[in-house]
């Protein structure tokens, strides 16, 4: 079975209808992707979903990806921090090196497309090279309140592309371009979402250590202040004196001090409790993070810092309430009372933990209407349709 | 079964939003921007919200109220917008006009407001519709039926609010091809009646399921 018709039985009746014909439409016509690189979250977990669909519909999709030196990542590493709103240093002489590695990657890469997608800060001045053809920038990130230095450079080069893409309005500036918003979205077939038969479950869980004799309460996400899993632990804490029940924290530490420091202080809460569990996983462990949110009773995305996290359309995937922080990329998943809750503090996490473990009818109930709600809004499906819209539009 | 004089093309819809850089952070500048931001968006916060909540049962009615009760936690205005039925205006000038006057008395009767965060705020925007034909064509009232029970639900939409609102059509593209080429006026305005406010487009399907087969059924007694 192809993988759109594997998309049919997932996706709202009709959507796929949909996506055969637009693609019909746009057949002939070339698009291309550029980004940093193929591996790791963002931008290229989603262009390793999206390219091989859009090249099953029909519709010639390629994807490129620009590279230099040590000084040009870390000098397009540091504008986008930048940009996100950090305070960070880089100098005249880094931006002149990242435009002119830009220059020499324009020379080595394919770019004539009639529809160019530039994804977030590394590959976007390849824009100055352009040629013919729409080119869009894609900002996977929150770029509302950027660095002042790093945006005045850096409008001048979002200002030559057509159009911009943000995730949420709330991430984008005011542009001299059009700014369209398209969600990110799920994967209903990729190893972090599909199916897992019942043995399969078993067998990672039991290799990650983890059981199910109790209520399992689950966070997944980097060891991170913004996402917040030290109160987390406090909300668990909370709970635990009402209801016995696990916690497991699973994700990776950042190469950086603050980050390190969360682990060590969740590692030096969990030596103390049997049933608080860290789990680091490397960047790839889609299957155990798969089992983890099938096994999960309720999924907590206590994030604090602004992110579309789809950690949370992943949990409502598999039919599971989400307890989430009150972010803008969160609250725009979770349906308040419907999918789950958004809460502001620890203790707001605990109430509605112990709401839910107390009115446990409640939690397929919430479960089974979030999954509804991101089979609409957050399936690659719905991402198609916008690219292949966004295509017809832009470029008719 | 009677032939339409010219034939029924079911077309779905993806709806492309923009963002238009136009922000609210508490009341007064929402009434601010109300007054001053595109028709195309006033349509998309009212009438594209029936679109987008598809899902579960739209809750506030459109996103004004949804914003004043959610973000700005002004509860009074927000059920003062909420019961507002973008489908009884005749124009979006109209209805504009309506929003702007339940936000200015109700300004009247705040002494203070809370400022949000930029990430809080409302921020305005529009949409493009991009049209997709579903085809085939369908010539009878009972092909209708069988197209209608399967397209997808962004067909609802586009045929009845998109038709109406935006496109000029009053009786939407449903209730004209019953009255112009299939001569069944009473269809078309038992159809134009469906209360479409605070709904879903799922429901609105369902609806029009039972009038077309009730006329089915009439046609064969």
């Amino acid at each position: 079975m192809s993988r759109i018709a594997e998309y049919r039985h997932l996706a709202p009746q009709g959507t796929v209808d949909i996506l055969e014909r637009l693609a019909e439409r746009v057949r002939g016509r070339r698009f291309l992707h550029v980004s940093g690189g193929r591996l790791g979250g963002g931008s290229a977990q989603s262009l390793r979903a999206v390219v091989p669909v859009l090249n099953d519909l029909g519709v010639d999709t390629s994807w490129e990806i620009t590279g230099g030196d040590a000084s040009y990542y870390t000098t397009a590493r540091v504008l986008q921090a930048a940009l996100e709103g950090g305070e960070r240093v880089f100098t005249e002489d880094g931006i002149e090196r990242y435009v002119e590695t830009n220059r020499m990657n324009a020379k080595k890469l394919d770019l004539h497309a009639d529809l160019v997608f530039v994804h977030d800060v590394q590959p976007a001045s390849l824009v100055t090279e352009r040629a013919a053809g729409r080119w869009v920038w894609r900002c996977h990130f929150d770029c509302a309140a950027p660095q002042h230095g790093a945006w005045s450079f850096f409008r001048s080069v979002v200002d030559r592309f057509d159009a911009a893409v943000f995730s949420l309005p709330q991430y984008a500036r005011r542009l001299g371009v059009p700014a369209y918003i398209l969600h990110p979205s799920i994967d209903p077939l990729s190893d972090r979402n599909r199916d897992l038969a019942p043995r399969e479950l078993q067998t990672v869980l039991a290799s990650l250590r983890v059981t199910q004799d109790k209520p399992l309460l689950l966070q997944i996400g980097p060891f991170t202040r913004g996402r917040d899993p030290l109160g987390v632990v406090n909300a668990y804490r909370i709970v635990k004196k009402h209801h016995d029940v696990r916690l497991v924290l699973a994700g990776q530490a950042e190469d950086d001090p603050d980050s390190r420091e969360v682990l060590a202080d969740l590692r030096e809460a969990a030596r103390a409790d049997e049933d608080l569990t860290v789990l680091e996983l490397p960047a790839d462990a889609h299957i155990q993070i798969n089992a983890l949110q099938r096994a999960a009773t309720i999924a907590i995305q206590k994030s604090i810092q602004e992110g579309f996290d789809l950690g949370v359309a992943e949990a409502m995937w598999k039919g599971k309430p989400v307890i989430g922080g009150a972010t803008a990329g969160i609250a725009q998943q979770i349906i308040p009372h419907v999918s789950g809750y958004i809460v502001h503090s620890v203790e707001g996490t605990a109430f509605r933990i112990r709401q839910l473990l107390n009115n446990r009818e409640q939690i397929p109930r919430m479960g089974a209407a979030g999954r509804e709600h991101v089979r609409r809004a957050f399936l690659i499906t719905r991402q198609l349709l916008d690219y292949l819209a966004l295509m017809v539009h832009l470029a008719p | 079964m009677q032939a339409a004089t010219h034939p029924f093309v079911f077309t779905g819809c993806v709806e492309l939003r923009q963002a238009l850089g136009l922000d609210a952070l508490d009341e007064r500048e929402l009434l601010d921007r109300v007054r001053e931001a595109p028709p195309d968006s006033i349509f998309f916060h009212t009438y594209g919200y029936f679109l987008r909540h598809r899902p579960v049962t739209t809750a506030y009615g459109n996103d004004f109220a949804r914003w004043a009760a959610v973000e700005a936690r002004d509860q009074i205005l927000s059920e003062r917008l909420a019961v507002v039925d973008p489908f009884s205006f005749a124009t979006l000038d109209e209805l504009r006009e309506e929003l702007v006057t339940i936000i200015h008395d109700h300004l009247r009767g705040v002494d203070a407001m809370v400022r949000l965060p930029f990430a809080r705020g409302f921020h305005f925007q529009q949409s493009h519709i991009v049209e997709v034909p579903l085809g085939p064509e369908v010539s009878t009232l009972g092909e209708f039926r069988d197209g209608l029970a399967r397209v997808d639900a962004s067909a609802i939409y586009l045929h009845t609010v998109e038709a109406r609102v935006r496109r000029g059509r009053r009786s939407g593209d449903f209730g004209e091809w019953f009255a112009s080429s299939l001569g069944m006026p009473a269809l078309a305005d038992e159809v134009a009646r469906i209360d479409a406010h605070l709904t879903t487009l799922e429901r609105v399907r369902g609806r029009l399921l039972d009038l077309v087969e009730a006329a089915l059924q009439e046609g064969d007694a």
